[in-house]
């Protein structure tokens, strides 16, 4: 396997990735807050501003730390299928909801 | 009997079996929560107006969890880049941390829960409403304490964020009291989203603090025999416990910000 | 999703354990982790339940055709088990629904998954991949001792002051909540359990299958059986975990008061009822139908992938189209994901979402006429031999056929709005289920039998099984057809006798005497149905020790790895790791010395 230098190598990289993920994450949750609480126009401008902070950082921990990025292609469409599937869920219910005729 | 692929991943897929289970089962587990976010949207959007209640959670607090969750993603990640490194001590340390962040987690979560279910409405016989929390040991047989205020209007409930400050000490006689409820999942709707969903998703948190206690402890004795397949199994408890912090990712805006 | 590959892949050389160590009773039969032991607890374990789900509707036959009147036979025994609601006998309306909601529940989630992923899938998929067990073998047992637990607290609601569930197998809240008796509450926690069970099994076979197959066994040379295994987990894994959610609201609707599927304003017994209101029913029928539209598939596809393996064995030649029968059964099993609100066309939807439900719908009958037409076409030019297995698997082409056309009206909101709720649905879903799934489960269990036990069962019994399960189960779901175009509902404890000619004579639209008596007639079909599984029962079980013993490991002459194995197969299932050369159905080919071709026999040098 890998000889001890590189091993220790990468062991020191992924101190380092985990530190600036970390501090990423920190940072992008403390501008959701900010966000969540500025005296926006609109509340659905607001609320679609949390929403892609959370999925930044919510990419962050699914690429970096689940390392989804490096992963090989069977779970990668396994993935799809399931984010898929769930758009489907959450879409055609809201889409259902919507279009009820109203008494 | 030797099952193929536990430790080494099988050629043409790339992978070991318990990192595709662990995926399968998190697949299931992105529908399973995928089923309650989508619960939430859809009785949001179709809830009567003036019924859904905002910032009513503590948001430092939750700020304070998602932290303290993300950090513990970052400690599970170095605790299998510990054991590719072959550093035992590494991992038993970063571990720990895991263990540590998610205990406090719950503790954190376990306190909000304590002031939800005894901050209470009360509908007085005259019409009048007040909310706070109960003043356990001064309440009589006789009459209700609360720490809280008086509102004219039940939609003045509804807004969480500006009132805190103005709280002070009611005495109010039981006979006056038409119904008394606690901030419990039968409250409102959104309540029992918020419970159900921190309920499941704390679940889910003990969980993981149960399987890293396992590996940390008793568990870690595979590494003197195997430490590959030691080492896949800490990745796939990462994984899971990476999976529970993305749910918490968006289950604190959604319910605390929005 | 996964092409097949023709580079070639370097597996490493694995050790293999011959047969197995002696273990005691205990590990061996009943906490064992080998998938052919597990696979025969889910087998017996389901075919126990399929049972009992008959005897409740043999009950609840007897209500519809004779309304008021005891039970015969078994109405005493009903009455000293269950109390008040059996009271002289009589099956109470409260009883019926039970029964009718334990019917459904046992049927679908207790005795037809468990029979066509939990038995077959978990002892034939291991044994067609040439895999010596399951991937994750502990997982296995866990699943089972999940399935075994959820069974039990579902029998155990029978039991309770109360009464079992009583609100259908697909639970509509606020009925489902507001029944002021427990029986919803174990519903909810067995069915927990069972979906629990689902899921571990199903990522168990995926695992499996993906990365357990024997070397050379690519992707496009597994058995058909293999693929609708492996899209049936599928659709566990994915739409179960949705109705798990519901299955918790509901509870929480009813432990602990909430009200996610309670409308403001909901009145109960006459007076307004004590909740925060604000859910929405719509909502759980949303969650329930994005399972069960799936489920239903979960309960076809294994059953197609039975036929398929008898059908082509039986024929002696290759399955016609095997690509694209694998290509439709991927195709359909994504699409069963997005029209489950086609079951809720009569909840007052909009025209827009509607006409998507309706075209999805219509799309997907494409792919299992694809299918069905793919089996009838490999019977072009086959030498058939007929036998017990063969006559079922033959059998439940047209079965299904039928079921699935009479689908196609359903589909369509203009002609549901007559059909929906009543017989005809009863009718549909039967065709597909019972002379369809349970047919074909009958088939892979003549087919596989002496695989398991070295043994045959006894033909002559299984033609007799056979011909007069045929007879009596067209008898029973035939007239279904007729009474729900006459508007005869289903789920009514007098069996339409409220809405008949018979109580207001005269009045324009009610049900004819012909069309109430019908019911007497589907009665006596019924039991006669129960009658012919006499022979099946014991046939099966004096074949285990009695049966003609069969030459050889592979009586029926078959190409697909399980029966190049030892019979049965011993713990670790082959005795050296297979490698496989070819295609699944290399069947008639002359240039051999027999006219199949296994798919481990080494190629001989002249061909290829
Ligand atoms: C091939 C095309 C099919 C079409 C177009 C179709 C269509 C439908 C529709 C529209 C309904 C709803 C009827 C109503 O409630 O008004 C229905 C009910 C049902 N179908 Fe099918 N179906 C098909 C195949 C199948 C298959 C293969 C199965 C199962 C093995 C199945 C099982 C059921 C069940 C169990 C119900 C009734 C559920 C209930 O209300 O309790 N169907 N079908
Ligand atoms: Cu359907």
């Amino acid at each position: 396997m890998n000889d001890t230098s590189s091993s220790v190598n990468s062991y020191r990289a992924a101190v380092c990735q985990g530190r600036s993920v970390l501090l990423i994450i920190a940072a992008v949750t403390l501008c959701m807050v900010g966000v969540a609480h500025a005296p926006l126009p609109d509340a659905g401008l607001r609320t679609a501003l949390v929403l892609v902070a959370a999925g930044v950082n919510a990419i962050l921990v699914a690429g970096r730390l689940m390392h989804v990025l490096q992963e090989r292609h069977v779970i990668f469409v396994l993935l799809a299928f399931t984010v898929l599937f769930f758009v489907a869920l959450m879409g055609l219910c809201l889409w259902a909801h919507g279009d009820t005729p109203k008494p | 009997m030797e099952i193929a692929y536990t430790v080494h991943a099988r050629p043409d897929t790339g992978v070991y079996n318990a990192k595709l289970g662990m995926w399968l089962f998190l697949a299931s587990e992105v529908m399973l929560f995928g089923g309650l976010f989508s619960a939430y949207v859809f009785l949001r959007v179709g809830a009567p107006p003036d019924t859904w209640p905002q910032g009513w959670l503590n948001v430092p607090l939750g700020t304070l969890n998602t932290l303290l969750l993300a950090a513990s993603a970052v400690t599970t990640f170095l605790a299998w880049a510990a054991c590719k490194a072959r550093r035992l001590d590494q991992f038993k340390l970063h571990t720990g941390l895991t263990l540590l962040l998610g205990c406090i987690f719950l503790g954190i979560k376990g306190y909000e829960y304590h002031d939800k279910w005894t901050h209470y409405e009360l509908r007085l016989k005259d019409g009048r409403i007040a909310e706070g929390h109960l003043v356990g040991p001064k309440s009589t047989a006789e009459a209700v304490v609360l720490k809280g205020r008086w509102v004219e209007d039940r939609r003045q409930l509804l807004d969480g964020r500006r009132s805190r400050g103005t709280w002070q000490e009611l005495t109010i006689p039981r006979a006056d009291i038409d119904r008394m409820q606690n901030y419990a999942p039968r409250h409102n709707t959104f309540l029992a989203i918020y419970y159900t969903m921190t309920g499941l998703h704390g679940l889910h948190v003990l969980g993981g603090v149960v399987v890293f206690a396992y590996l940390w402890g008793p568990g870690s004795r595979l590494w003197h025999v195997d430490p590959e397949h030691f080492t896949n199994r800490v990745e796939v408890a990462g994984l899971f416990w990476h999976f529970v912090d993305l749910v918490w990712i968006f289950l604190f805006p959604v319910l605390y910000l929005s | 999703m996964v092409q097949a590959t023709t580079r070639s892949i370097e597996f490493p050389a694995r050790e293999f354990h011959g047969p197995a160590h002696a273990t005691g009773f205990w590990r061996t039969y009943v906490f064992s982790t080998d998938h052919k032991v597990i696979g025969i607890q889910y087998g017996l374990t389901a075919l126990c339940f399929l049972l009992l789900g008959f005897f409740l509707i043999l009950a609840m036959r007897w209500q519809i055709a004779h309304p008021g009147e005891p039970i015969p036979l078994v109405g005493w025994f009903l009455e000293k088990v269950l109390g008040s609601p059996a009271s002289r006998g009589i099956m109470s309306p409260d009883l019926y629904n039970m029964f009718g909601a334990m019917h459904g529940t046992i049927m679908v989630f207790l005795a037809i998954v468990p029979l066509a992923v939990g038995a077959f899938g978990n002892y034939l998929v291991p044994l067609m991949i040439g895999a010596n067990d399951m991937a994750f073998p502990r997982l296995n047992m866990i699943s089972y001792q999940l399935y075994f637990l959820g069974g039990v607290v579902m029998l155990a609601s029978f039991l309770i002051p109360g009464g079992a569930a009583q609100a259908g197998w697909t639970s509509y809240s606020p009925l489902a909540t507001v029944i002021p008796t427990d029986g919803q509450t174990f519903w909810l926690i067995g069915m927990v359990l069972l979906i629990t069970s689902s899921l571990l099994g199903s990522i168990n076979i995926i695992t499996t299958i993906v990365q357990l197959r024997a070397p050379g066994l690519t992707w496009m040379r597994l058995p058909f059986f293999v693929w609708a295994q492996l899209a049936a987990s599928f659709l566990l894994l994915l739409a179960f975990p949705p109705l798990e959610a519901a299955g918790i609201m509901q509870l929480m609707d009813k432990v602990a008061g909430t009200s996610f599927f309670l409308p403001t304003g909901l009145a109960v017994g006459g007076a307004t009822a004590q909740i925060s209101g604000g859910g929405s029913p719509l909502l759980w029928q949303h969650l329930f139908w994005f399972l069960a539209h799936p489920e239903v598939y979960v309960l076809i596809l294994p059953a197609m992938g039975i036929v398929a393996e008898v059908l082509a064995n039986n024929i002696r030649k290759p399955l016609w189209g095997y690509r694209t029968m694998v290509y439709a059964v991927l195709t359909l099993s994504f699409l069963s994901f997005i029209v489950w609100a086609h079951h809720m066309y009569l909840t007052g939807m909009g025209t827009r979402i509607s006409t998507f439900f309706q075209t999805t719908t219509i799309i997907i009958s494409i792919p299992s006429v694809i299918l069905l037409t793919c089996l009838l076409m490999s019977l072009w030019g086959g030498s058939i031999r007929i036998h017990t297995p063969m006559l079922f698997a033959l059998a439940f082409l047209p079965m299904f056929g039928i079921g699935g056309l009479t689908g196609l009206p359903l589909g369509f909101a203009a002609s549901d709005i007559q059909l929906h709720d009543t017989y005809y649905v009863i009718g549909h879903f039967h065709y597909v289920v019972a002379p369809g799934t349970i047919f074909a489960l009958f088939a892979g269990i003549y087919h596989w039998f002496p695989k398991l036990t070295g043994r045959r069962m006894n033909e002559f019994w299984g033609r007799v099984h056979f011909w007069c399960s045929f007879l009596f189960m067209n008898a029973v779901f035939l007239p279904m057809f007729a009474q729900g175009f006459a508007g005869m509902l289903r789920r009514m404890a007098d069996g339409g006798l409220s809405y008949s000619a018979r109580i207001s004579p005269g009045v324009e639209g009610t049900l004819s005497d012909f069309i109430l008596g019908l019911n007497n007639y589907i009665l006596w079909a019924a039991v006669g149905l129960g009658l012919a599984q006499l022979p099946f029962i014991i046939n099966l079980f004096w074949s285990i020790w009695r049966g003609e013993r069969v030459q050889g490991d592979n009586p029926w002459q078959a190409t697909t790895l399980e029966w190049q194995t030892p019979t049965p197969p011993p713990h670790g299932n082959f005795l050296r790791l297979p490698q496989v050369y070819r295609g699944p159905y290399e069947y008639g080919r002359l240039d051999e010395d027999g006219d199949y071709l296994p798919q481990d026999r080494p190629p001989v040098a002249h061909t290829r």
